[in-house]
């Protein structure tokens, strides 16, 4: 991104000219599927309004530079769907702060990106607007949630994306599409507009080719919103400037939970070779436990439904959205509504969530989880007292095929047990790339780190890539 | 067999807050259909509620009011079920948590004094409106409403009569009043209750099978209401049958209750911690400044009145039943320095003029001032109680306070002795009859021989002067 904004203030290029470079590459690219919304029209006259500011002066890091926006996040008077049916053909009449911020910064809005939908998948093929492919084999999954982002980055049809993160979302697709990935710190990026999954565990952040770029994008996304009481009244640092600080005499631990036979021999190989490069950076490499991570698939399936049963709520055909065409009664029209708005694994969700609130099962499910939440987030604590930062594959496997586990719902679960932990926990982590499988695929290394370290991990990414250049390897059909 | 019934009240208490709880949106009452119900209202994809400080501010008031424990700590929760008028699917109240918890009210019947229990008052959301008169065989939704901040406050079942619950009411409805947490418009909903009520044999401590009353919009209401209820379940029970666990509207036309429409289900509301909002934490600050706005309350009001003002425990009641009302008292009380005639004049003539007109006390043009003024002026003579009550019309239809109406109509009392001996003179030539009559003992003719001077003088002299220097003429004494 540096070097395009370079470009644009050496007057190399205009906006104009780079949204139109980076419009005809998403044009020539829509068999990846990863936009949803592509509004042409709408980023030159953005691109036109950057160039002004230019001339005028008036142009910061990200003036002018094409973004696009997972489908969740609320874009004013642009079809937000969440890649659902539900919302295939609503506008949204406001912009959600995320999006505000980046268009404040000058950022060129060019599309919306495809996801599973409302969040809920591990591979975008959830999507009412069918899967995104993965730019590095297009017969695998590009990952997911956030899976369209992650195709649109890697394709270098945008240079960076927004994602979210609940239990994986930014951090899996970014690594099985050799990226950079960063889920923020709960409280640190405000979630006003993102459309909820699961309130207590979202969060919003980069997708970027680099740490470099991360860095750059969630300086304008981050910091407190007086309309999200759940985003924190706290300072942001300057991530640019904490990449520069140095990794030596930092520990690095690696939880012996997350190397185990599970786990691809390859992944588990480039991981190690990436730790190894840390050392010679000069971090110390200990072996540390999280004893209770085993227990986080479970308690997240239960609290990430629960509160998603009712986020979910509001899509009940009356004021917004999809309407089921004909019915008798109020009865009727919800239920045809949602039966028909919703897919298969929404439902499956809102069902899970709705039992584990029930009466009589709320002590036995709800409340158990949260107790393991905090025992969960309690492990993190413990293993910090041993190491600065934590490290382990972000997903036990590379990019698997489109299919492949669509029709087991728990093994698709399992691509995010890795991940998963720092959610219910509300730490930082980033996703970056390592490597790469036997067959092409990228491979990505979890870094997680205490609350609010995102500078730490950034400058971990950061100095990793000015070693390696896993990062710059590009799909051959995307060069 | 004697039967007592016992009844416990939820009353929605609509918070007088400039915004919604969780929004920016207007809470002003009668604007247009959903000009007020902003993006956060409506529960559009993304939006998220933030707390209105200000409404946990006046639960705090009425915790601290109640003698109530204020939870330094308390949760939102959402209560979820599908409706119309509910925009989110799902309801934030207070749950496991409310921010105010125990406390009493001390209410007075004609019977007992008694204190009345407060198991809680929650802060929560109210929902929208359905409109079915304005559309043809469809409904329209008004968002208005939706997200006006409730505390809802629910009593222990300690009331054993409809009066009582009346009693309570009125205590309350009194109290949110003198707290300024609520306009206590019950036309508009702004205080709302429901009614859960049984019976059981005298005597016994078991509590029956309770139905919960809905649509009580009035005092009356509320009362004719319980009277009916108590009056079916006794019945029922009498007649072998047994009270089923229900929900039932009063129906005040009919004067009687009937189930609620449609099906009864029982409803598993899935309450759980709302994630969007952090718990609700009432810090020093907050609990400084509830207190330091804490006006006296009614039942210290009433104490001081009685003791200080020296007016009837039953005045006192009824001036401190409104804190504008009891104002009012004051002031009128400070602008005379006669604390029983104002308290005479308020609950006599003034209020009678309101009521009959139909006004609230703050629409009355007769100002405290104006009142004590007038007063002033009886005690001091310079007119009758009598030509006061002519004053006081004159004030009451915009003519000017007292002065400007004694002076325009003449109405000043004589009491110049020559001016009024005159007059006696006079009418004593006129009724040489009456005069011997009254010399000769018949004392009762004295009256009509004074109303013949008040009437010589257009009713302005002095009744006392009248009578002295009548009674010194006929008895043959001069009068100094």
């Amino acid at each position: 991104m540096s070097a395009l904004s370079a470009m644009l203030e050496r007057g190399e290029i205009s906006s104009v000219e780079l949204i139109q470079c980076f419009l005809d590459r998403i044009d020539r690219s829509q068999e990846l599927n990863a936009f949803i919304t592509v509004d042409a029209e709408g980023a030159l006259t953005q691109a036109q309004s950057a160039d002004r500011s230019r001339a005028n002066g008036h142009a910061g890091a990200l003036t002018g530079l094409p973004i696009a926006h997972k489908d969740i996040f609320c874009s004013r008077g642009l079809k937000t769907t969440c890649g659902s049916r539900m919302l295939e053909d609503f506008v949204s009449p406001y912009d959600a702060t995320v999006v505000e911020r980046l268009a404040d910064t000058g950022t060129v809005l060019v599309g919306k990106t495809n996801m599973d939908e409302f969040a809920m998948g591990s591979s975008t093929e959830t999507s009412w607007f069918g899967p995104a492919r993965n730019p590095w084999s297009r017969s695998r999954v590009a990952g997911g949630s956030s899976g369209g982002s992650a195709a649109a980055v890697a394709a270098r049809l945008v240079p960076v994306a927004t994602g979210t993160d609940t239990g994986g979302s930014i951090r899996q697709p970014a690594a099985f599409c050799g990226l950079t990935g960063l889920k923020p710190s709960y409280g640190r990026v405000s979630r006003y507009g993102m459309i909820a999954y699961a309130s207590s565990l979202d969060q919003g952040g980069p997708i970027a080719q680099s740490a470099e770029d991360a860095a750059l994008l969630l300086q304008a996304m981050a910091g407190f919103d007086p309309r999200d009481a759940t985003s924190l009244d706290k300072e942001v640092p300057d991530y640019t400037s904490a990449l520069k600080q140095p990794v030596a005499g930092l520990t690095i631990g690696l939880p012996k939970e997350f190397f185990d036979s599970s786990v691809d021999e390859s992944v588990r190989y480039a991981s190690h070779a990436a730790l190894a490069e840390f050392e010679k950076l000069g971090a110390r490499l200990t072996d540390i436990s999280l004893p209770n991570s085993a227990a986080g698939i479970p308690c997240f399936y239960v609290i990430a439904p629960a509160e998603a049963s009712s986020n979910l709520s509001r899509f009940d055909g009356v004021r917004y959205g999809y309407r089921t065409e004909s019915y008798r009664d109020l009865n009727e029209m919800y239920e045809k509504t949602r039966a028909e708005g919703f897919g298969i694994e929404v439902k499956r969700r809102i069902m899970i969530g709705t039992f584990a609130l029930s009466a009589g099962y709320y002590d036995a499910y709800y409340r158990k989880a949260q107790q393991i939440r905090q025992i969960i987030a309690d492990d993190f604590r413990e293993a910090f007292r041993h190491c600065d930062y934590i490290a382990g594959p972000t997903s036990p496997t590379t990019a698997f095929a489109l299919g492949e586990k669509t029709n087991d719902p728990v093994s698709m679960y399992l691509s995010d047990i890795f991940t998963i932990t720092a959610n219910l926990a509300g730490i930082p982590a980033i996703s970056i790339p390592v490597g790469f499988d036997n067959t092409g695929l990228p491979i990505g290394l979890q870094l997680t780190g205490q609350s609010f370290d995102e500078p730490g991990l950034l400058k971990l990414a950061h100095r990793y890539q000015q070693v390696t250049d896993w990062h710059r390897h590009l799909p051959k059909d995307f060069s | 067999m004697p039967w007592e019934s016992v009844i416990g009240l939820e009353v929605h208490v609509q918070l007088r807050t400039d915004s919604k709880i969780f929004s920016g949106a207007s809470t002003a009452f009668g604007a247009k259909p959903n000009v007020q119900a902003c993006e956060v209202d409506i529960a559009l994809p993304g939006v998220l509620p933030v707390m209105n400080r200000t409404a946990a501010l006046m639960a705090v008031r009425f915790g601290l009011a109640t003698g109530a424990t204020v939870n330094r700590i308390s949760v939102f929760a959402r209560k979820n079920y599908f409706y119309p008028d509910l925009p989110k699917g799902y309801q934030i109240s207070q749950y496991e948590l409310p921010i105010v918890a125990g406390g009493q009210i001390e209410i007075n019947t004609d019977d007992c004094r008694k204190k009345i229990g407060i198991t809680r008052a929650h802060l929560e959301e109210d929902a929208g409106k359905l409109l079915h008169q304005e559309f043809e065989g469809r409904s329209g939704i008004d968002l208005n409403r939706a997200g006006i901040p409730l505390l809802e406050v629910v009593s222990e079942p300690d009331l054993r009569s409809p009066a009582e619950a009346v009693a309570y009411l009125k205590k309350l409805h009194t109290l949110v009043r003198y707290l300024e947490i609520c306009d206590g418009n019950m036309q508009e909903g702004s205080f709302r209750c429901d009614a859960n009520v049984s019976v059981r044999p005298a005597g016994e401590t078991g509590l029956g099978t309770r139905c919960e009353l809905k649509n009580l919009n009035s005092f009356r209401f509320i009362e004719k209401g319980l009277q009916f209820e108590i009056k079916r379940q006794i019945q029922l029970i009498e007649d072998g049958g047994q009270v089923a666990q229900e929900t039932r509207l009063y129906d005040p036309d009919a004067d009687l209750t009937r189930p609620m429409r449609g099906k009864e289900e029982a409803h598993d509301y899935r309450y759980f911690p709302d994630p969007d909002l952090p718990p609700l934490v009432v810090d020093d600050e907050l609990l400084a400044a509830a207190r330091s706005a804490l006006p006296e309350l009614p039942d210290a009001r009433c104490h001081r009145f009685s003791s200080t003002y020296q007016v009837s425990q039953k005045d006192a009641e009824l001036l401190t039943s409104d804190r504008e009302l009891a104002d009012y008292f004051e002031q009128t009380a400070a602008a005379c320095g006669d604390s029983r005639s104002a308290a005479n004049w308020i609950t006599g003539e003034w209020m009678g003029c309101l009521n009959r007109d139909g006004l609230r006390f703050e629409e009355s043009r007769v100002t405290p001032q104006m009142l004590g003024d007038l007063i002033a002026k009886i005690n001091d003579n310079s007119i009758s109680g009598k030509i006061a009550k002519e004053v006081f019309d004159g004030m009451w239809n915009g003519e000017g306070n007292a002065s400007e109406i004694i002076a325009a109509r003449n109405l000043e009392q004589i009491t110049d002795a020559d001016e009024i001996e005159r007059a006696i003179d006079h009418v004593i030539d006129n009724c040489a009859e009456q005069v011997m009559q009254y010399r000769s003992g018949q004392e009762k003719v004295f009256g009509f021989l004074v109303g013949q001077v008040m009437q010589a003088t257009g009713g302005k002299a002095n009744p006392k002067m009248v009578n002295k220097i009548l009674r010194n003429k006929l008895s043959g004494k001069r009068h100094n």
